[in-house]
């Protein structure tokens, strides 16, 4: 261990993270509980990543509930605290919402980076920042990393820069003309003035909503129609706080939500000229606008790490990965934060996972640190004894309040195994795709699922053997799922598991 | 700035969207997901529910059952489509034998995307067609 003044200098660490986001800090806490040694690197002078600089507008998409029906200090109470990093020491839970000043549901980028900052600061979380990582090889036995501060070694990496570097299609002629999402200015800048967005996600309806006081007129378009989270229940899509601009645009009120593809931006009179083709419509426009404002996403910067053979899809946006979010094509090199929406999963209904957001990816920070304890330093799996006749009450219980299986639906799963000289034993959460892929002893996988009708219920998976069966239980208005229905169901499925005893209470 | 991967020149290429002008295949992109998959992970999964429509843009899989592989995939081939028109859970596995890169849309979105891309819908019945020519030959 090093002093407090400089921390995690050069040399050898059994473990290196690169990146002191919420992605970065939580898996370095985690690790740190497992007593797993390891570096922290951060090419910025302070924790909080992103939430130094984004969103632009200063308020996040994600909620924290202040109030919620569970105590702050409960473990129940993370399913409504969007923002906030685990910690399992009391005085490390709920920092966000204790930092927010009751204006709104949505944090602050401020409430949300100084929650971040407390975090580090509490849980004593160190890292070598402004320490820029140059360039990675491969050498025995692991890693090295060069950075502006000198070499490290690394048995294990573990990438966690986020989603961040900006990223434009190249199918677009002219798009180098239009400024990112991330250089646009204050809204004032945009006063009276005709505006062009291209792209329909949030980065783009939050622009627009911020400028909706401010344009003259506003285009906001992409080839595919818009999408919210309220209809497609998910938040990858669009989310219900950004519908203002598309409720002017479906009411006429002079700013419209074009489904068009973009060819070509051309500079004109000071101005642009924008070439579109319909999608959902035929016809070509030529829109005039006199700013155009490019809200096409980002990127992982992956700095040379293709070039060690890590894979990559989505365009080269995101590394391929296993469902432990290791790298598909180069062992050894890990991601977590953001990144971690790379690792798919079943994406059931095609509801994608959490793992965007801090939300999701906390927990997958949590089972990944596991992961690396047992299958690297050969830690044991933190693993508890059930007995047989609580196992129902003990699943229901987990499936209307787990926050894992909630925050994740469909993606972790919560997992009982049943050896034959221990008995059942809680595994804690696996990722789902592993546990009904991944083959191994007789074992249960819960979670929670919404199908495509937004039905709400648990799922409940049975591996015997080699085969993998699914069983989907009953929703419940309340989400309450310990119903009579649900207990004679699920000691049906479990049968082999418990035996007869239970079941029909 | 990172700019780069014209996705619609791979897409292009896939005979299932061979009709579309670029506009359309560029709605195309942006409509279905591209999703990876390891070899050996499952893609369908018999019984489970919550499917949908894949097609293949790099790498191979395999259709299984029961552990058996039955027939192979490649780029431009898709599965899944047939459980979705049904309404019913995957009869079978279809499995990477290689790194995998498909195309996906959920299975809740088939008939709206098949209803607004009648010439996708022809290529696919085209395929469906051969199909059942070569089950009952």
């Amino acid at each position: 261990m090093t002093s407090a003044q400089s921390p995690f200098p050069p040399g050898s660490y059994p473990v290196v993270i690169i990146g002191s986001g919420p992605g970065g800090l939580q898996t370095s806490y985690f690790l740190t509980q497992w007593g797993i040694d390891h570096a922290l690197l951060s090419r910025d002078e302070a924790p909080g990543g992103m939430f130094q600089r984004y969103p632009l507008f200063q308020r996040l998409v994600t909620w924290t509930k202040p109030h919620a029906l569970d105590d702050r200090r409960t473990r129940e109470y993370e399913r409504y605290d969007w923002n906030s990093l685990l910690g399992t020491e009391l005085e490390n839970r709920a920092l966000v919402p204790a930092l927010m000043d009751g204006s709104s549901y949505f944090p602050s980028r401020a409430e949300m980076h100084g929650g971040i900052t407390e975090f580090a600061t509490r849980a004593g979380l160190q890292a070598s920042y402004g320490t820029e990582w140059e360039s990675t090889r491969l050498t025995e036995g692991g890693f090295t990393v060069t950075t502006n501060k000198g070499e490290y070694h690394a048995g294990l990496l573990i990438i966690a820069v986020g989603m961040t570097e900006p990223w434009k299609p190249s199918n677009i002629e002219g798009i180098e003309q239009a400024p990112h999402y991330i250089e646009v200015g204050e809204p004032a800048q945009y006063a009276g003035k005709r505006v062009f967005i291209i792209g329909k996600r949030n980065s783009g309806f939050e622009i627009a909503d911020a400028l909706l006081p401010w344009v003259k007129s506003m285009v906001i378009a992409s080839p595919r129609p818009a999408r919210f989270s309220v209809f497609v229940k998910s938040t990858a899509a669009a989310r219900a706080r950004y519908i203002q601009p598309y409720e002017d645009h479906v009411l006429g009120g002079g700013n419209l939500v074009l489904d068009a593809a973009v060819p070509r931006i051309e500079r004109h009179n000071g101005g642009y000229l924008v070439h579109t083709s319909g999608t959902t419509h035929p016809g070509d426009l030529v829109i005039e606008a006199d700013e155009v404002i490019a809200a096409t996403g980002f990127a992982t910067p992956l700095n040379d790490l293709p070039q060690l053979g890590v894979s990559t899809f989505y365009q080269g946006r995101l590394p391929a990965q296993t469902p432990f979010w290791e790298s598909a094509s180069t062992p050894g090199i890990y991601f977590a934060g953001s990144i971690t929406q790379g690792a798919i999963g079943m994406k059931k209904y095609g509801i994608p996972s959490n793992s965007a957001a801090v939300h999701g990816f906390r927990y997958n920070s949590k089972v990944l640190a596991a992961h690396i304890a047992v299958t690297h330093f050969g830690k044991q799996p933190q693993r508890r004894k059930i007995a047989p006749q609580d196992l129902v009450e003990y699943l229901l219980q987990e499936a209307s309040s787990a926050p894992e299986l909630w925050n994740q639906q469909s993606y972790l799963a919560l997992v009982v195994t049943l050896d034959r000289k221990q008995g059942l034993q809680d595994e804690g959460f696996w990722p789902l795709s592993h546990f009904v892929d991944a083959g191994g002893e007789d074992a249960i996988a819960l979670t929670v699922e919404t199908d495509d009708q937004g039905d709400i219920h648990p799922a409940i998976y049975v591996r015997s053997g080699a085969n993998v069966g699914e069983h989907l239980l009953e929703s419940h208005p309340l989400h309450q799922f310990g119903t009579k229905e649900n207990r004679i169901r699920l000691a049906s499925v479990l049968q082999p598991f418990i035996g007869k005893q239970e079941g029909s209470k | 700035m990172r700019t780069d991967g014209d996705i619609t020149q791979i897409l292009s290429g896939i005979g299932l969207f061979t009709d579309l002008a670029r506009p359309q295949l560029e709605e195309i992109a942006h409509t279905f997901d591209e999703q990876y998959f390891n070899p050996g992970e499952r893609i369908l999964r018999k019984g489970f529910t919550g499917t949908g429509f894949y097609v293949i843009v790099e790498g191979e899989a395999s259709i299984e059952v029961e552990g058996r592989p039955i027939a192979r995939l490649g780029r431009g081939d898709f599965f899944g489509e047939i459980s979705i028109l049904l309404g019913e859970p995957p009869s079978t596995d279809v499995v990477a034998i290689s790194p995998l890169t498909c195309l996906v849309l959920a299975g809740s979105d088939v008939q709206e995307f098949l209803e607004g891309h009648p010439k996708v819908m022809f290529r696919i019945l085209q395929a469906e067609a051969a199909k059942l020519r070569s089950t009952v030959r």
